[in-house]
């Protein structure tokens, strides 16, 4: 019995032994001499030498040897595509043996030979097996179907193989349609011909449930992950796939539970919120969640992982759970820090006390990164939960008392990140924490211990002796920590410029001179410069207020959250990366589209009449761009030019981006600094004259000029609110709203701006009657946005025949709202000594964008997820532009960034516009890493969805190149 | 879904067998998986999942052994552990050891398994008692070549037809293991119960059969008394059982696989004080010195018995000669364990035992700290489930008519049962 012996070949010439042991006439030598191969074989020899021999032993009755001689041609038939098709015509005939497992056989392997000149012979056996009378020969030759897609598909579809296949979904035998759902799935998969070929309707979606019970367990899950394909038409198709799915759940297989779940996740969505159904659904999704825990550890990491996700989106369904997270001693270690992970979402005031009960134990425990993300945690929780903050700080201060060099340096970045969140208090720290300083020797720590003493200078007595040790050893330190030390040197000197002038006067020139660091080398720069020319403002810049760090650092951007929900189970929910980021990238990303969705969202019939429009404007705007000299009129004289070129870039969040760069602080605004900071080093680059003054007068300032008065030229802060026309701007050109021959000669065209946080209509009047016109009077009809003319046309003399006058129109919101189909419609009615002319004409939607548009991105996540999903749009736009070139343009229109996210490779710009009646708009721009850009994704959330499609229209003009 | 290969390799991640599925995968790719989950495993983290380029490798351990699956999909991870560990107790069916020897010896097998196991990346028939009826281990000499057996495709894909016994007999035993998470101040942080009822069933041709417990929520839908019944707070079962009647009306119907399986698991999370409790109190005389008073106290009934109770007390590894003495079982050192494993044969109810222990430690510490082992506790109490759970009935109905008797047996035992010490 004992196979080992085929492995025991001592003898050189082996491969020749064989080979006449191959050709024995005796059938058992044969066999044994295969086996001989196979061993060689698994033990990585070549014996592909041996091929014609080893094919010759192929026509045997024995089942044995010939599943043998078939894997030794699966393996080696790329190597050897010739000979192989010799054996085409043994597979071809065992296709159809009497024996159901020979046929099986036969058609397994001749589909995983991927040699192109065997392709053809594979289709006529495969189309009979396909219609066997044995489920055994159906439920491979199902399978068979998926591998000859995925050598050669457009055999598949010629051939007629996907209808064949489609309708094994109706075979009586339950692994038949569990294999072929499989196979149809994974074709589906493919490119989106194929996803609509194979695409299942409701009726078919309803029998696989059916089947369900009478699968194996993997079938299950085949026919499952199909199901979360699917895409139902109302909330009650989704509530009765829930009602199947649910007794899944407690099944003892944990892929089965998994792929239920993921069901379950996503349907629930759809069940509308007032039915009780939906919450008896989240109900029932603790209990088998919580029992994955109890699997191998595995799957337990597969579950965590899922759980992190399902927690992200529906924190409910665990909230009672937490204690299931809390670490067992014998936990491996990838298991217990992802517990951690989900610990800490699931804290909440009723719990902290168990937790941080919990996590005091874990930070004395011995594994380093456990430890390390345990102390992390304590801060978080004194972040999350402010009334815990004090009870975590004492814990924090406990910790820092063991002296435990990794615990004492987690510690102090998380002390920072407090100190951040509530500023001035718990002061009391700051002193053991400065008697650690010799323990602290990593970037991080130092960098967050350096930040403490900056920003607490004043309260610590030798602040500025501490900092002086670490600027000694300045070129030691890593680039974090020399941007740190800089910058806290700074601050120090702001607050007490006497002590400090040499320590400031040293660490800047080291910044600038002694580095060969750009950024360390702008920074210093850009303070040199701050300080020496308006001290005040460095006061102001270098001491700002901090924006508040958020709660929750780690969330997934709703949009990946939803993404990934789709994925539950598969490698995706565990990496929690989008699919198309780590496989090859012939599988395209599936849309996520919701029809129920689409109903709501989509643009009504009415409306539609001004898609006509969109085209027109493309293509005038594109113009507009080529020649700027006709819409842009330059109002910043031309030696201004610096300041000219400083608007035109640093619109206001940019701004504010730069202002961060002086303060690193929380974790939470990396993304904001690097794009502020690139900006501010070009800055440095073409502003700041290289030979710099000495900073002792600039000391004297500091002293001598009081806050808030500065005479010096360069003023940073106002720079920005001067009013500049952005080429960006989108302008629209007139449009004739009144042709001469019904306005009795006269002719009107129209367009309409934003100026100076107004909104104007500008008018062209054309006389093309022979008389002179005059005592003109403009009137808007009540409207959707409340507009009206704030005054009157500004014509004081008649307008004489043949010749035309520009007017500009001021328009405020004070007429009655009426809400016009479509939303911008405007009827006007002008009237002149000789008629009264009605016309109507289209406000575009962006000159209603209010300045005022600009949401934090906390505020920006809170109003996302307050917003129904339902008021969700997804639009596809085409444009070659970068995110730059994107935020710039919008930005110009008043449609503002509130954060950039770079995930994956894909970029995600959250962007908030306002209308001038308070209505917001959400969105959210994701650019794929594909170069070049032809296209970006947007998805828009609105509480009032009919302003959507508009907007959607005005940012495809904008962003039109 | 969908592997595009099982790689069997040994620890130094030489390839001992491997199946390539789906050919998109270079024949070498798995010589990078070692190095990789070595690292993961330097690192400390050692997670199942690694990754090489667009490679994903899934793996699982086992007596030196790793089970690996490879992808370049974006495959559904659940079905690629469970599939491991269903290969894993496969193979261990078919040859009792699973290593690198049995491999070795068993090749020719392995690759007929491996082929019938999954197709292209997905799992097929991975019931054993069906394979075996095809896929057998002498080789066949009979001019009759197997065929597929109708169980391998069927819906009752777990039970072959015309099973004969002489007695028909069907045995139910309901296994009870309790976790639990006590902190040092006997505060229960965390108590679970995982039960688990096994059948062994020697019953002829294709029975039918109905178990009743004590089920609360089907007590309620029945409108009984409640009071008796058991909170079952998640179910679990065999694929051979009904899911879709059990949701309707909590009945557990079902053909059962011939021979032992479990048929059901359930777990409850109803706080439970500790069985058996270890009451330590410490004292530290000098720097170097710590003398333990333990208590073993049974906390359950007194007609009821706890059996085998092992009881592993860490002490610090650098512990100098611990002395100890215990009135009941017995007591050894374990340096290897780095604890004193007490051993108590016998526990009944309500009893109470100590034990002292005292060892000195070196008076210079180590420089990094140890961990702080918890105090474990290993039980068997049979006749008893902590949850109270009963089997009503057990009806077995076949269509011959034949009498089969149910036996029913209970116990209840630890799981992870950990006290944490200070």
């Amino acid at each position: 019995m004992a196979d080992a012996k085929y492995f025991t070949t001592t003898k050189k010439g082996e491969i020749a032994e064989l080979r006449i042991e191959l050709r024995s006439d005796r059938r058992e030598r044969r066999k044994e001499a295969v086996k001989k191969v196979i061993a060689s074989m698994t033990v990585g020899k070549d014996v592909g030498s041996l091929f014609p021999d080893v094919v010759n032993c192929i026509q045997t009755d024995n089942l044995e040897l010939k599943k043998l001689v078939y894997l030794y041609v699966l393996n080696y038939a790329k190597s050897q595509p010739d000979l192989t098709l010799m054996s085409v015509n043994t597979f071809v005939r065992d296709s159809a043996d009497l024996n159901p497992l020979i046929r099986a056989l036969a058609i397994r392997t001749m589909g995983c030979i991927r040699v192109d000149r065997i392709i053809e012979h594979i289709c006529e056996p495969l189309r009979k097996c396909l219609k066997d009378e044995d489920p055994y020969v159906r439920k491979t030759a199902a399978i068979c179907v998926a591998k000859l897609n995925d050598m050669n598909p457009s055999l598949v579809e010629d051939q007629g193989f996907l209808d064949l296949l489609k309708d094994l979904l109706a075979d009586p035998n339950p692994m038949v349609v569990a294999n072929s759902v499989a196979a149809l799935s994974e074709i589906s998969d493919c490119s989106p011909t194929a996803a609509e070929a194979t695409k299942l309707d409701y009726a078919t979606i309803s029998k696989l449930l059916a089947a369900l019970n009478e699968c194996t367990e993997w079938g299950q899950v085949f026919i499952l992950d199909a199901v979360a394909q699917f895409e139902p038409q109302d909330g009650q198709e989704a509530q009765s796939i829930c009602e199947r799915v649910v007794p899944r759940l407690a099944h003892g297989n944990a892929a089965v539970v998994l792929s239920a779940v993921k069901c379950l996740m996503k349907y629930f969505e759809l069940i509308p919120d007032d039915s009780e159904y939906k919450d008896a659904v989240l109900n029932k999704l603790a209990p088998p969640l919580v029992t994955l825990l109890s699997a191998e550890p595995e799957l337990q990491y597969v579950a965590l992982r899922n759980i992190n996700l399902i927690v992200q989106r529906k924190p409910e369904i665990m909230k009672q759970e937490i204690k299931v997270f809390f670490v067992k001693y014998n936990d491996p270690i990838y298991v217990k820090l992802e517990k951690l992970d989900i610990m800490i979402r699931l804290t909440s005031v009723e719990n902290i006390v168990q937790v941080l009960s919990e996590l005091k134990e874990y930070a004395s425990e011995v594994d380093v990164d456990f430890v390390r993300k345990s102390v992390r945690a304590i801060g978080r929780c004194a972040i999350k939960v402010d009334s815990s903050a004090e009870r975590c700080v004492r814990t924090l201060l406990d910790l820092i008392q063991t002296k435990v060099s990794y615990v004492v340096q987690e510690a102090v970045i998380v002390i920072r990140d407090i100190f951040r969140k509530y500023p001035n208090q718990y002061e009391e720290v700051i002193d053991p924490l400065c008697k650690n300083l010799d323990n602290l020797d990593e970037p991080e720590a130092r960098a967050s211990m350096i930040w403490i003493i900056g920003e607490y200078g004043e309260r610590i007595d030798n602040s500025a002796e501490i900092l002086s040790t670490f600027v000694d050893g300045f070129q030691e330190e890593s680039t974090q920590v020399q941007l740190q030390l800089l910058t806290s040197v700074v601050k120090l000197f702001l607050k007490h410029p006497t002590d400090t002038q040499d320590l400031v006067q040293k660490v800047l020139n080291l910044a600038t001179q002694e580095s060969d660091n750009p950024d360390l080398r702008d920074r210093g720069y850009i303070y040199w410069r701050l300080l020496s020319t308006d001290p005040v403002a460095a006061k102001n810049v270098v001491l700002a207020e901090k924006p508040l760090i958020s709660e929750e650092t780690d969330l997934l951007e709703p949009a990946m959250l939803r993404e990934l929900l789709a994925q539950i189970a598969t490698l995706s929910s565990v990496y929690h990366k989008p699919p198309n980021s780590f496989i090859d990238g012939r599988v395209p990303l599936r849309q996520l589209k919701n029809p129920v969705l689409e109903e709501i969202t989509a643009v009504p019939p009415e409306l539609q009449n001004e898609d006509s429009l969109v085209p027109e404007t493309e293509s005038q705007t594109s113009e507009d761009v080529q020649n700027p000299s006709e819409t842009i009129t330059p109002q910043v004289p031309e030696d201004n030019l610096l300041g000219d070129l400083l608007s035109l870039d640093l619109s206001s969040p940019l701004v504010l981006g730069g202002m961060n760069t002086f303060d690193i602080g929380g974790s939470s605004q990396r993304t904001m600094i690097q794009s502020g900071g690139d900006l501010l080093g070009d800055l440095g680059g073409i502003m700041f004259d290289p030979v710099l003054p000495n900073l002792t007068q600039t000391t004297q300032n500091i002293q001598n000029v009081p806050m808030g008065t500065t005479d010096v030229g360069f003023d940073i802060f106002n720079q920005y609110s001067t009013p500049v026309l952005n080429p960006f701007q989108l302008i629209l050109p007139k449009q004739v709203v009144l042709p001469a021959a019904k306005g009795k000669g006269l002719e009107v065209s129209v367009t309409f701006a934003r100026r100076n946080k107004d909104i104007y209509m500008d008018l062209t009047l054309f006389n093309k009657a022979l008389l002179p016109l005059k005592e003109f009077a403009i009137k808007f009809n009540k409207n959707s946005f409340a507009l009206a003319p704030a005054g009157q046309l500004n014509i004081v003399t008649a307008l004489q025949p043949n010749k035309s006058i520009d007017v500009s129109l001021a328009v405020n919101n004070t007429n009655p709202v009426e809400k016009m189909e479509p939303l911008n419609k405007l009827d006007v009615a002008i009237k002149t000594e000789i008629a009264t002319h009605i016309f109507t004409c289209f406000v575009p939607y962006h000159v209603l964008f209010s300045e005022d548009g600009k949401l934090d991105p906390k505020t920006y996540l809170e109003a996302w997820k307050q917003i129904p999903d339902a008021n969700e749009s997804v639009c596809t736009i085409d444009t070659s532009l970068d995110s730059q070139g994107i935020i710039a343009r919008l930005e110009a229109n008043n449609i503002f960034n509130t954060t950039v996210k770079s995930i994956e490779g894909q970029e995600l710009l959250y962007m908030t516009n306002k209308f001038m009646n308070n209505l917001w708009v959400l969105s959210e721009i994701k650019i794929s890493n594909q170069f070049p850009v032809t296209s970006v994704l947007i998805s828009m959330k609105s509480r009032t969805m009919e302003v959507v499609p508009g907007v959607f229209d005005s940012v495809r003009a904008m962003l039109a190149t | 879904m969908s592997l595009s290969g099982i790689y069997i390799l040994d620890l130094k991640g030489k390839p001992l067998i491997s199946r390539s599925y789906r050919g998109d995968t270079e024949t070498n790719i798995i010589d990078k998986f070692i190095s990789l989950a070595l690292e993961s495993e330097e690192e400390g983290i050692g997670q199942p999942i690694v990754t090489h380029l667009k490679h994903t490798f899934a793996y699982i351990k086992y007596n030196n052994l790793y089970l690996v699956g490879v992808t370049r999909r974006n495959a559904n991870v659940a079905i690629i552990f469970t599939f491991l560990h269903k290969l894993r107790e496969c193979f261990v069916e078919y040859f009792h050891e699973l290593e690198e020897e049995s491999i070795k010896d068993n090749f020719v097998l392995i690759y007929e398994l491996l082929d019938e196991l999954m197709d292209f990346g997905y799992p097929q028939t991975t019931e054993t008692k069906i394979l075996k009826e095809f896929i057998t281990q002498e080789s066949h000499k009979l001019v009759i070549a197997p065929r597929p057996p109708p169980a391998v495709t069927n819906a009752v894909s777990w039970r072959k037809e015309g099973i004969k016994y002489r007695k028909n007999e069907c045995f139910l035993d309901v296994v009870e293991s309790l976790n639990l998470l006590v902190n040092a101040s006997g505060t229960v942080l965390r108590s679970e119960i995982l039960g688990s009822i096994k059948l062994k069933v020697h019953l002829t041709g294709m029975p039918e059969l109905r178990l009743g417990l004590n089920d609360k929520v089907m007590f309620e839908n029945t409108g009984r008394n409640t009071n008796k019944g058991v909170e079952l707070e998640d179910v679990k079962f065999h694929q051979c059982v009904r899911l879709s009647r059990f949701d309707v009306d909590r009945t557990i119907s079902f053909i059962p696989p011939d021979g032992e399986f479990e048929l059901m698991s359930y777990r409850l999370t109803t706080p439970v004080k500790p069985i058996i409790w270890i009451e330590t109190s410490v004292e530290r005389p000098g720097r170097s010195k710590a003398e333990l008073l333990l208590k073993a106290i049974g906390q359950f009934k007194k007609k009821s018995t706890a059996n085998n109770v092992e009881i592993l007390v860490p002490v610090p590894s650098d512990a100098i000669s611990p002395k100890f003495s215990c009135p009941y079982g017995i007591a050894t050192y374990r340096p290897d364990l780095s604890a004193i494993r007490w051993i108590i044969k016998s526990f009944p109810g309500g009893k109470e035992y100590p034990l002292y222990l005292r060892y000195n430690l070196p008076s210079i510490q180590a420089e990094d700290t140890e961990a702080k082992a918890p105090i474990t506790v290993k039980f068997e109490i049979p006749y008893f489930t902590t949850s109270g759970i009963q089997v009503r009935y057990l009806k077995i109905m076949e269509k011959s008519g034949y009498q089969a008797l149910p036996w029913v047996r209970y116990i209840t035992q630890n799981g992870d049962y950990q006290i944490r010490s200070n």
